[in-house]
């Protein structure tokens, strides 16, 4: 570590062996970054050892995971900057007893996966992928028209979620004439759709299910095999959360029977592997996890993360802040 | 069925029903005669013979005293086939588009034109923005290399572009291009547009000349009609001026655009992506962007969910009634 460096706030970047992030640089210039891959493998766990005790704040790139064990070698820890809007893989329960707080990428991502989210949805109930795969197989030509979508407008969309990616969702929806309600872990007095205390019951009322919540205990699998047959043969759902949310082996179950009517699927329970029965089917649309894949978000990510180090370090207010109850 | 319809069943009898003489060209289908047969007498010559020979000589033959005549889909109706119906008062449409109706001869003879209205807006719009998403984000794309099973071995599918903040052009702002609008505005789109004249009651920037629209937009979307004016308007000078991150969504017809010079702009790299749901000659395609991931295309379908049918149905009965009870039309076409 260069001189200057040493007087700079200390923040340990915690990433994937073979993975640099892009804005490394900029936050050299104002940071000392301690990352332990830097080192050989031999010194990196004697290197953190000897650090730990200074280390205030920990820079999480990409989802990797943050464990009770590392957690236990940073008793000095009192921030975790996440660089994604899941944090499902950050032990929060160990982090809520040690009063850590946790920052997540939310604030710079919701626009674009409500964006993607959006675009899944029409493009299952348009047919827009589908309809483009006729064309390029020179399908048109000679066999004429190809099958009827159905209408956005008018669909009863149940959202699954109503935090800042719901709510950027809902407002686009809006747009094509939807009637939104939703599930939440609670109701919110500030949004006046119809609030649904139970996903099985917002199923039943809904055409749509837009699923873009939080991945945690409570949460998993909260799509099963009840819920999306409540929803019924025409359904659609949109899964822009995590692939964790939806029970993987019923829904192709149910989607190889024709028991759903379409899904677009930006997530998947053991990314990058997608289960091979969707590969025939014509109503499902896979996107590999690309809901954040927008320069315009790798920049706002960006300025979230420097805006949150620079808060932290001078005691001023965090942005993006992680509900650990 | 409402109920002013039963009733007004109930009071004539089949040979009082006015006639509406049914013009279609085989390849298209007429799926909602039952509707239409409780309020008038449809005379279809196709059902009486195919050949279009006799066609003509049936029109000549019974045709004489139509005032009414449906045109299903974008079935041609030339100045040969207005000479043979000298008692021609109206022309209904069933399609947003009328540029396969001979216009002039209609405007000379004082034949109204009605299209689909507002029935198709709302779909035709939707479909819009569902291609824009799908340029810009790559949904398509994405969708084939997930299918290819490539993801596991190539990781990420490369990076897609923002909604938000795009400078999106609208050409033509009429009902569809208002609801194309309306629905960007909700992604934090700033729009912008061209038209025939400019809207004083809208407060989007406006852009007499298309060209200028697209300096200053990132985007195109173009749904206006299909006009001896418009044939060609988006030129090799417009997708120059665009530039080569500009996106073009034509969702009108495909003449608008000039084909050859947008696949030589795509394939050279000259021009973002585009989102097509009408050619220059369809159902063909020029294959030469079969291979382009940048590229979403669809065979015509924009218009094509069974409530935007119902919605037509609905739009043609009540021209038809309209008219022969000289009542006000609902989707008039003025000709200029």
């Amino acid at each position: 570590m260069d001189e200057e460096a040493v007087n700079r706030p200390l923040v340990l970047v915690h990433r994937p062996p073979n993975f640099h992030f892009p804005f490394r640089h900029r936050l050299a210039t104002q940071f000392n970054l301690f990352d332990p891959f830097d080192s050989p493998d031999s010194t990196r766990s004697s290197l953190l050892c000897r650090h730990a005790h200074n280390i205030r704040v920990l820079l999480c790139v990409d989802p990797t995971p943050v464990s009770s064990d590392l957690l236990s070698l940073l008793p000095a820890l009192e921030l975790i900057v996440g660089s994604t809007v899941g944090v499902d893989h950050i032990n929060l329960p160990k982090c809520r007893r040690r009063g850590i707080t946790v920052t997540n990428a939310g604030v710079a991502f919701s626009e674009d996966v409500a964006d993607l989210a959006v675009g899944l949805l029409i493009d299952v109930l348009r047919k827009i992928s589908a309809s483009d795969r006729f064309l390029r197989a020179s399908s048109w030509a000679k066999t004429g028209d190809y099958a009827l979508g159905s209408k956005l407008g008018g669909k009863r969309v149940g959202m699954v979620g109503m935090g800042k990616i719901g709510s950027e969702v809902v407002k686009r929806l809006q747009a094509f004439g939807c009637i939104i309600s939703y599930n939440s872990r609670r109701k919110k007095s500030a949004i006046p759709f119809p609030y649904y205390p139970d996903v099985y019951e917002l199923a039943v009322n809904s055409d749509v299910l837009v699923v873009c919540c939080a991945l945690t205990e409570e949460t998993h699998h909260i799509i099963n095999k009840d819920v999306m047959t409540a929803l019924g043969k025409e359904g659609v759902i949109i899964n822009v959360g995590r692939g964790a949310l939806i029970d993987e082996k019923e829904m192709v179950k149910l989607l190889v029977r024709g028991e759903i009517g379409g899904v677009g699927l930006d997530v998947f329970e053991n990314e990058p592997h997608v289960p091979k029965e969707l590969f025939q089917l014509d109503k499902v649309l896979l996107s590999p996890h690309c809901a954040v894949a927008t320069p315009e978000c790798f920049d706002a990510l960006e300025e979230l993360i420097l805006f949150n180090l620079r808060a932290f370090f001078a005691n001023k207010p965090l942005w993006s802040l992680v509900n650990l109850e | 069925m409402s109920e002013s319809e039963t009733q007004s069943n109930q009071s004539r009898n089949q040979q009082d029903l006015p006639v509406v003489l049914i013009h279609r060209l085989s390849i298209f289908n007429f799926s909602f005669s039952t509707r239409l047969q409780t309020h008038f007498t449809l005379v279809d010559p196709l059902l009486h013979s195919p050949e279009p020979d006799s066609i003509h000589s049936f029109l000549s033959r019974h045709a004489t005293s139509v005032s009414a005549l449906l045109c299903v889909g974008p079935s041609p109706i030339t100045s040969q086939t207005l000479s043979l119906l000298p008692s021609l008062q109206i022309v209904v449409g069933t399609s947003a588009g009328i540029d396969h109706v001979d216009l002039i001869e209609c405007r000379r003879r004082g034949i109204i034109v009605t299209n689909a209205g507002h029935a198709f807006s709302e779909d035709v719009a939707d479909y819009a923005l569902a291609l824009l998403i799908d340029v810009l984000r790559r949904v398509s794309a994405s969708d084939r290399f997930g299918r290819s099973g490539m993801w596991p071995k190539y990781g990420t599918y490369p990076v897609g572009s923002k909604l938000g903040g795009k400078r999106v052009g609208i050409v033509g702002l009429g009902s569809i291009g208002s609801e194309v609008a309306k629905r960007l505005v909700a992604f934090g789109c700033s729009i912008a547009y061209t038209s025939r004249k400019k809207n004083p009651a809208i407060s989007y920037p406006f852009y007499a000349n298309v060209c200028d629209l697209a300096t200053n937009s990132d985007v195109l979307i173009v749904c206006c009609a299909l006009t001896d004016e418009t044939r060609h308007m988006i030129n090799k000078d417009v997708m120059t001026a665009l530039g080569k991150e500009g996106v073009i969504i034509n969702v009108g017809r495909g003449s608008l655009i000039d084909e050859k010079e947008l696949v030589q702009f795509l394939v050279q790299g000259e021009l973002g992506g585009a989102g097509l749901d009408v050619f220059e000659k369809e159902p063909d395609v020029p294959k030469e962007l079969f291979t382009l991931d940048n590229v979403v295309l669809s065979p015509h379908l924009a218009v094509l969910t069974p409530e935007s049918f119902a919605a037509l149905q609905e739009v043609i009965l009540g021209n038809l009634m309209a008219f022969f009870t000289n009542k006000p039309l609902l989707s008039q076409v003025q000709l200029e």
